[in-house]
């Protein structure tokens, strides 16, 4: 598919949005409720498809274009699970099995996989308690579930969005060997695009804000400390696009991506730490308040962003690789990455 | 936020090719080069290394045939430059001339001028220099008072320039100054005019020891120095546009984020085989970080290649890139414990000692990152 279907996809993705997900829905939806009618017409437009080739029944967009779509969800901080449906369904696409029926969430570890029978406890699961098909990874191999769990509890991350603790115990029958990057990968590269979308929607909003905010008879956006703080967001906004296309880019080509996701996750994690501040600050005490709207945003950030792997975790991967290589190395490590 | 996209950089398997016939060739230039030698990055000059680099020819890579250019794409260009900084190749000798002098002078600079210089360059003889800031006009550039007047025999110079980079060493100078109206009128009136520097009497230049205690910089004195008619560059009058037009080359290459890459190299060497978190985790960040400079700086050459005119692009480069290089000395000690010292035969102590003073130039040089933010700033839309 062309960059410019891409583009019209996105663009299509985005009036989807913002029809079916008006502010009073996306805060349903942040307070626990399943969105069923949303969820409804995203399957209907066949978001779920996205990274699926056309000879399986997806939609045949490039991988890389159907970053964008992630970006975009990201942008409207949509509380359901269509960025973990995409990756599920790429990744059973790859190992040749039935692709997910309904929204879907991946399991990257925590459960086993023995004696044709997948069992044990995932937490934290992305809208658990709706989804209708699991994905999980354990060895190697990747297991494709439609029942055979029960919901031991509900919670939600620090933006809202629901993530729910699932008791497994079933007859694995769709079973292969995993042929796409891991179920680990997958989620965190999820992770940088949303995160990457929401923040320039932090910014965006921050703009607004300070364009129209009079005090001291001028608009907060003509003092010049408030220019170059946003400033600096704008550099971590253009940092974040930029390290989640990395990731992107390395998930949808033929290497091993782990190292372009984590560098991707570690420079998005301080950049969210910085947009965050800066934005909230920015908006003074009236973003301080759930009234406001930005924290559907910075709310959001601060959740994906200790989702499919920590900061520890992404600093060892990275870390390791970079050490590895050895002073001699590095620049030729850095260039291949 | 489309006015914040920085597009996928392209993939030219060619500019790959050149990487390795460039990495072969420091390999065996750079034999033997120290760390703290590598670690001047592109203030190290050596001229006999730019004539060499002229001889392969990868200075003015881009440039027509005709003015001893090779034609070349901006990203074999940008292979070159990245490896020569990552090596730590002494580049300064050909590094004003080849980046910027070059280009201005190709854009505006008359046939003859062109002819008689451009090849100079891009053979690696001829070294450049800037004569831009003022001691009263630094990052406000319309303040500048150096005045030339048009007489019988020429432009008569008068006033002084500040921080000239290589200035003692440079054949020639661009020289940026008022030839029509008065202080008050700013940006209108600026011209720029091409100075032979070995050749014209009148000039006095003068050593300005930086923070590191080395003689880069300089101040330059014009008393009545005349140079001909046909010095001037471009229009007359219109010497601001004709700067500005410059400065998205000047802002998001890899020298804008690789000043300290040799003190990272250091650090992964001492840290090699470590088993700490600690170190892990700083070493990962810094990598992070580099990754994907590289890739926003490689996006902006992209754009630079397809004709358009990345300002704010480029400004978001550089003040990001600046953050990184003066990060490094931070985190390198706060991590492995030594003594900053420019003489010690340890190569890491010595390069942590270069690192640390050089590192406030960084956010200096080429538009103060105030001055960059101002820029970001408007354009987000603010002001």
């Amino acid at each position: 598919m062309s960059d410019d279907i891409s583009t019209m996809l996105v663009d299509a993705t985005s009036r989807l949005f913002a029809d079916q997900l008006d502010e009073q829905v996306i805060r349903r939806g942040r307070g626990g409720e399943w969105l069923g009618h949303a969820w409804a017409a995203i399957e209907e437009m066949g978001l779920p498809l996205a990274m699926v080739g056309e000879e399986t029944g997806g939609l045949g967009i490039a991988p890389v274009n159907a970053m964008e779509l992630i970006r975009t969800v990201g942008r409207h901080a949509v509380p359901l699970p269509i960025a973990e449906t995409m990756v599920a369904n790429h990744a059973l696409a790859a190992a040749g099995l039935p692709l997910a029926d309904g929204p879907a969430a991946i399991v990257p570890s925590g459960v086993r996989f023995a004696d044709g029978r997948a069992s044990g406890i995932a937490r934290r699961v992305p809208w658990g308690a709706d989804v209708s098909t699991l994905v999980i990874e354990n060895d190697g191999k990747l297991i494709r579930l439609t029942n055979g769990w029960s919901v031991e509890g509900r919670a939600s991350n620090i933006g809202g969005m629901r993530r729910d603790t699932l008791w497994i115990d079933a007859e694995a029958q769709s079973v292969a060997s995993i042929a796409s990057p891991s179920l680990l990968l997958a989620g965190a590269t999820t992770r940088a695009l949303l995160m990457s979308g929401a923040i320039f929607k932090a910014l965006d909003l921050t703009i607004g804000y300070v364009n129209e905010r009079t005090q001291f008879g001028r608009t907060l956006g003509k003092f010049q400390v408030v220019q170059h703080e946003l400033a600096k967001v704008a550099g971590h906004a253009a940092s974040s696009a930029a390290a989640a296309d990395l990731a992107g880019d390395a998930y949808a080509g033929s290497g091993d991506p782990a190292v372009a996701v984590a560098a991707a996750r570690l420079r998005i994690a301080e950049a969210v730490g910085e947009t965050v501040s800066i934005c909230q600050q920015m908006h003074g005490a009236i973003g301080f308040t759930r009234e406001h709207s930005l924290h559907l945003y910075t709310t959001a950030l601060l959740g994906w962003r200790d989702e499919y792997g920590g900061q520890r975790h992404w600093e060892d991967v990275l870390g390791r690789a970079a050490l590895a290589a050895g002073p001699d190395d590095f620049w030729q490590f850095i260039c291949a990455a | 936020m489309t006015q914040l996209a920085f597009r996928a950089p392209p993939i030219i398997p060619a500019a790959e090719e050149l990487r390795e016939d460039v990495r072969a060739f420091l390999a065996t230039e750079l034999r033997g080069r120290s760390a703290v030698a590598r670690a001047e990055s592109w203030t190290g000059f050596d001229a006999d290394f730019s004539r060499k680099m002229g001889e392969r020819g990868w200075l003015g890579m881009t440039w027509p045939k005709q003015y001893g250019g090779h034609e070349r794409s901006a990203f074999e260009r940008y292979v070159v430059i990245e490896e020569m900084l990552a090596a730590g190749a002494p580049v300064a000798a050909h590094w004003i001339g080849d980046r910027q002098s070059g280009p201005t002078l190709l854009k505006f600079g008359n046939e003859a001028q062109k002819q008689a210089i451009l090849p100079g360059i891009a053979a690696g003889r001829l070294t450049f220099c800037i004569g831009m800031s003022e001691p009263d006009a630094g990052s406000d550039l319309a303040a500048t008072r150096t005045r030339a007047e048009r007489t019988g025999d020429g432009w008569r110079i008068t006033g002084t320039k500040v921080w000239t980079t290589n200035a003692h060493r440079a054949h020639f100078m661009i020289l940026f100054c008022r030839t029509s109206g008065k202080p008050g009128d700013r940006q209108e009136g600026m011209s720029q005019l091409l100075v032979d520097l070995k050749n014209t009497s009148g000039i006095t230049i003068k050593p300005i020891i930086d923070l590191a205690g080395a003689h880069h910089l300089n101040e330059v004195h014009f008393d009545g120095a005349v140079v001909p008619h046909d010095a001037l560059l471009g229009e007359e009058g219109e010497g601001w546009h004709q700067v500005m037009s410059e400065l998205a080359f000047e802002r998001s290459g890899p020298e804008r984020f690789l000043s300290s890459f040799q003190l990272l190299v250091e650090l992964i060497g001492v840290l090699q085989g470590s088993e700490s978190d600690t170190a892990r985790g700083a070493v990962a960040r810094l990598t992070a970080h580099l990754l994907v400079l590289r890739r926003l700086s490689r996006s902006v050459a992209g754009m630079l290649e397809a004709g358009e005119n990345p300002a704010l692009h480029a400004a978001i480069v550089k003040d990001q890139g600046a953050l990184f290089e003066q990060s490094i000395p931070e985190i390198a000690r706060a991590i492995y414990d030594a003594e900053p010292d420019a003489n010690s035969t340890n190569a890491f102590d010595a390069v942590l000692a270069n690192m640390l003073l050089n590192a406030p130039s960084w956010s200096l040089r080429g538009g103060t990152r105030e001055i960059l933010r101002g820029i970001i700033a408007r354009g987000l839309g603010l002001r």
